[in-house]
């Protein structure tokens, strides 16, 4: 393979980023030489175990990924914003809506949820740390190499170009013959294992870890949906595991699990696609759902309504959502019967789901609604997600899907969900943690900027979308012909993207403003919250709890706060056992990665020599007997006394 | 705050012309043309309505309640009262949406069962069988009765049922013609089956829903729905004037390219069928290679009077398709309705 065909070249547009990439990378390291932060990174980041620590890493990782896939959005929608436009051709375009749509759910819906999941869930439960701290350092950096690996793509080699579903037989080798597909079937599996890792860990924590008298129905919601969410990861990333197995032995071995030739069987790999895929949306919803849950019983200032109702709904939805998959190819030419019945399952995914929505609004009848930024995400998300909500009923039609299959007006639904349903939740939860992180507030005034920017430039850009699918466009098209008509419809839904994007840009400066101006002086509790990770510092020390609380009742810490009982005795203090930073994860992941990327080139000798790297790793970690350390009493002491004026 | 709620103004103001646009011309899912499109578009609105309503219920329901119960500067920071649920509510807004699935489950059976099936009405016509073929990325028409094939367009007799028997040559695609009926995938080694009827003579639009690479969006085609006698017409004309079809020339168009329309007598159903396997011969990774950078071409010349053992082309047959694919690629759809 010669230099040229290496890096991707003769295009402009990609040209500007390697240069640009290159240029950061220099800077970067220039910039942690000059201020002599190596060492400092190294001990407390890229060898942590701190849930807190590694959750803020996903977040902040989950933040870059939604600006390449943010850039890739908007570079979509300059394409489509007028009939023939030149901006992208056919390739770029196809390779552009591919890697917009795997970074989106899986780089960075999954980072950003798990990574709340991972500051919150320990907190929340009153434990010191996840079950397993060391694989969960294991499962950020995994996720990400395979998020690297798949990112370096579009400067090496050439993006993949199948779509997010990749479905064969286009991603088989007979017609994408480029390295493209073999990043995709790589750097998923990679990240696949640190996500699988992730399901186990937390399915340990929530039920192995909780507090003293936090009995299963004392359970906050957000809690209950995590572990909901990690038994579905549990159950489903495994068929993804095999799926992209299947897909890396066809193209780089030539087996014919999918293949048109020698007997393969292309529907296999949809089916298997979504049999993941489906769960995989309830996945990433249903955290969410236990985000907004939290948000709104804190600003309604009442207790969730219906907390039981709520629990089965979720325990429902998770149920349904491994006997639906079929609705995404009611059109394969399946029987009547077959259609018939997976539209039934997919229908009543509807009733839990609209059982939560009442849920929410009776939590705020009769409560005393405030409009914090946090509260603001939550609200909004209620009239976006049931239109998200109605459409996919519509959708779940067999018979009228022949209409709305693979259309814009998919495109529009699939938007009308994730985005009110991930997005904006993770947008809540970033206001409402972030003190909880870092022991301040994001602006508020700024926080209104960004909320009002990006809900209108949402429905701006998506709400057309519906209409246009309705008019006969599909999904994927890199251009449309004048007479068509769509192009007031696009235009306008380009200049929404483009006020979405200006919502974001507001995030980043508020981000950037907190962190120099806003006040340090918020408090443990600046929001009067319900549950446990209010009842420690913000920013939580290190060890979490300085004794582990005794809980009697769901929203426990609301009810001691009354009755005064948030105090700590003195003589309750004891040692606290912790986990020890460790080196393994991060190069055993750094080794998964280079094999990786050896594995898309399909150069295999240097494959297998850089695999000896995952197994001297492997062996370095199973020989480590760290047994972690004691924090000894006077510290605990001492950090408790800065922030609490109780301490007897 | 002032200036975000005259932004706010603005960008509100900006939908109007947009919604009002959409509003001067039928969608085309709303326009059906024929008996099986018709009873899609039937459930369709059928359940828009039950849509409607939720969200208007849902709408108000939120609206009034963020509204009332909204934290005011007057109202003493007071604590509201915790509740624990209420059974009776809780189990009528589980019955509701049960009743709402129930309600939409019938009708949609009813219609997944139809249109499978010829429509009401035709069952004594015995259909017109046409045998369609996607390749990259062109959509190829057979008529074994009328032993004619056509490329990237298709006649049909009007109010007379047509029966397509559907499979791929290669990638996975989606034959969708949203005025007449739903759509449905075309496999290789694979055979979909779909009925259509046009109950007017017209022209309509029909493309590949199914993303399948480089040629993708521009994978149409026009169904014609013609008087009984035009078409009749139109197939003896094809039979006197149009060309052979070879298998080599054959081979050409499966090539992956984006082709204009073509018209030959035979079908290649006389050598292959799709749907039984052998599309492995057609197919070359080669000529799926991507040269990044280099202008890219995807349109395809093909040249019918191609030696056998010859891959050299004479570039008059060149030029002169290329005229036919630009003509025909202003023509293939009958989208200009708005």
């Amino acid at each position: 393979m010669s230099l040229d065909e290496f890096f991707v070249t003769g295009d402009p547009l990609i040209l500007a980023s390697q240069i640009a990439i290159g240029l950061t990378m220099i800077g970067l390291i220039a910039l942690i030489t000059y201020l002599k932060r190596w060492k400092w990174l190294w001990n407390e980041w890229f060898t942590t175990v701190d849930h807190k620590k590694i959750g803020i890493m996903y977040i902040l990782a989950g933040v870059l990924m939604f600006f390449r896939g943010g850039v890739d959005g908007l570079l979509m929608k300059a394409q489509t914003s007028r009939p023939e436009l030149d901006i992208l051709n056919a390739q770029h375009y196809d390779e552009i809506f591919t890697t917009h749509g795997v970074i989106m759910i899986l780089f960075m819906a999954m980072p950003m949820l798990i990574g709340i999941m991972n500051v919150v869930i320990p907190l929340q439960i009153g434990a010191r740390d996840v079950a397993f701290p060391k694989l969960n350092a294991f499962s950020f950096w995994t996720f990400f190499a395979g998020a690297m690996l798949f990112n370096l793509s579009f400067v090496i080699g050439g993006s993949p170009d199948a779509g997010w579903t990749s479905y064969f037989p286009l991603a088989g080798k007979e017609f994408t013959p480029g390295v493209g597909n073999n990043y995709y079937a790589v750097s998923l599996q990679i990240a696949g294992i640190g996500t699988l890792a992730t399901g186990i860990n937390f399915i340990v924590t929530i039920m192995k870890m909780r507090a003293p008298g936090l009995s299963w129905m004392k359970l906050p919601i957000f809690t209950w949906s995590t572990f909901i969410t990690s038994i579905i990861i549990v159950a489903a990333f495994p068929i993804l595991t095999i799926a992209l197995l299947f897909m890396t032995l066809d193209r780089l071995f030539g087996t014919h699990f999918f293949t048109v030739a020698a007997g393969g069987d292309p529907m296999l790999w949809l089916n298997l696609f979504w049999l993941w895929g489906h769960p995989e949306v309830y996945i990433v919803v249903l955290p969410a759902f236990g985000m907004f849950s939290e948000v709104i019983a804190t600003f309604s200032r009442k207790n969730l309504y219906g907390y039981k109702s709520m629990v089965f709904a979720v325990a429902g939805i998770a149920f349904l959502s491994m006997l639906v998959w079929v609705h995404h190819f009611y059109t394969m030419g399946n029987s009547a019967a077959v259609n018939s019945i997976f539209s039934l399952t997919t229908m009543m995914i509807a009733i839990p789901t609209g059982v939560k929505i009442f849920n929410w609004l009776f939590t705020m009848r009769k409560g005393r609604i405030e409009f914090s930024t946090a509260m603001l995400w939550s609200l909004a998300f209620i009239p976006c997600f049931t239109i998200g909500g109605v459409t996919g009923v519509m959708l779940a039609m067999a018979a009228a899907d022949y209409q709305y299959h693979n259309t814009m007006f998919l495109v529009a639904h699939f938007h009308y969900v994730l985005i009110p349903g991930v997005v904006f939740a993770v947008f809540a939860a970033l206001y409402y943690w972030w003190p909880k992180m870092f022991g301040f507030k994001l602006n508020e005034k700024i926080g209104k900027w960004h909320f009002w920017l990006f809900v209108i430039g949402f429905n701006m850009t998506f709400m057309p979308m519906f209409f246009v699918g309705l008019d006969g466009m599909s999904r994927r098209m890199y251009t449309y012909a004048e007479s068509t008509g769509w192009g007031a419809w696009l235009g306008f839904s380009a200049v929404g993207s483009l006020v979405m994007a200006a919502g974001f840009a507001a995030l980043c400066y508020n981000i950037y403003w907190s962190f120099r101006y806003a006040s340090r002086n918020v408090g443990s509790d600046p929001w009067n919250a319900r549950t446990l990770e209010w009842a420690t510092a913000s920013p939580a020390p290190h060890y979490n709890f300085a004794v582990v609380p005794q809980v009697e009742q769901l929203d426990d810490f609301w009810y001691k706060k009354k009755k005064g009982e948030t105090g700590l005795k003195k003589k309750d203090l004891k040692p606290v056992h912790m986990p020890s930073n460790s080196w393994t994860p991060i190069v055993l992941a750094a080794a998964f990665g280079v094999v990786g990327f050896f594995l898309v080139f399909e150069w295999f000798t240097l494959a297998i020599v850089a695999s000896i790297g995952i197994v001297i790793g492997l062996i370095a970690n199973s020989f480590d007997y760290d047994d972690g350390y004691h924090i000894p009493v006077e510290e605990l002491e001492k950090e408790e006394r800065e922030w609490r004026g109780d301490l007897q | 705050m002032n200036a975000m709620k005259k932004l706010i103004y603005a960008l509100t103001l900006l939908l109007i012309p947009v919604l009002l646009a959409g509003c001067e011309s039928k969608l085309l899912v709303f326009d059906p043309k024929g008996p099986i499109a018709r009873s899609l578009t039937d459930l369709i609105v059928y359940s828009i309505i039950f849509m409607l309503v939720i969200v208007v219920v849902v709408f108000v329901l939120f609206g009034y309640i963020v509204w009332k119960y909204r934290a005011r500067k007057d109202d003493g920071d007071f604590e509201p009262e915790e509740e624990k649920g209420n059974h009776l509510l809780e189990i009528t807004w589980f019955t509701i949406p049960v009743l709402i699935v129930i309600a939409l489950m019938i009708p949609t059976t009813k219609t997944i069962y139809e249109v499978e099936d010829v429509p009401q009405g035709y069952e004594e016509e015995e259909p017109l069988v046409i045998h369609v073929t996607s390749a990259d990325w062109k959509w190829i028409f057979s008529y074994p009765d009328q032993d004619i094939e056509t490329v990237n367009y298709i006649n049909i007799p009007e109010d007379h049922p047509v029966q397509f028997k559907m499979t791929s040559a290669g990638t996975m695609q989606s034959f969708w013609v949203p005025e007449l009926a739903g759509q449905k995938y075309t496999m290789a080694n694979m055979q979909t089956n779909l009925y259509m009827v046009a109950d007017q003579p017209g022209s309509y639009y029909g493309r590949n829903t199914s993303f399948n690479g480089r040629g993708y969006a521009h994978m149409e085609f026009e169904v014609q729905a013609q008087t009984r006698e035009d078409f009749n017409k139109w197939v003896n004309d094809v039979k006197n004037t149009a060309n052979e079809l070879s298998e080599d020339t054959y081979s050409q168009i499966l090539e992956p390219g984006v082709l204009g329309r073509m018209t030959f007598n035979g079908t290649h159903l006389d050598w292959i069928d799709h749907a039984h396997g052998g599309s492995e011969q057609y197919i070359d990774p080669e000529k799926y290679q991507l040269k990044h950078g280099e202008h890219d071409d995807i349109h395809q010349d093909i040249d019918e009077d191609r030696e056998a053992d010859s891959t050299e082309q004479d570039t008059e047959s060149h030029e002169h398709d290329h005229e036919e694919m630009e003509h025909s690629d202003s023509e293939t759809t009958d989208h200009s309705h708005h």
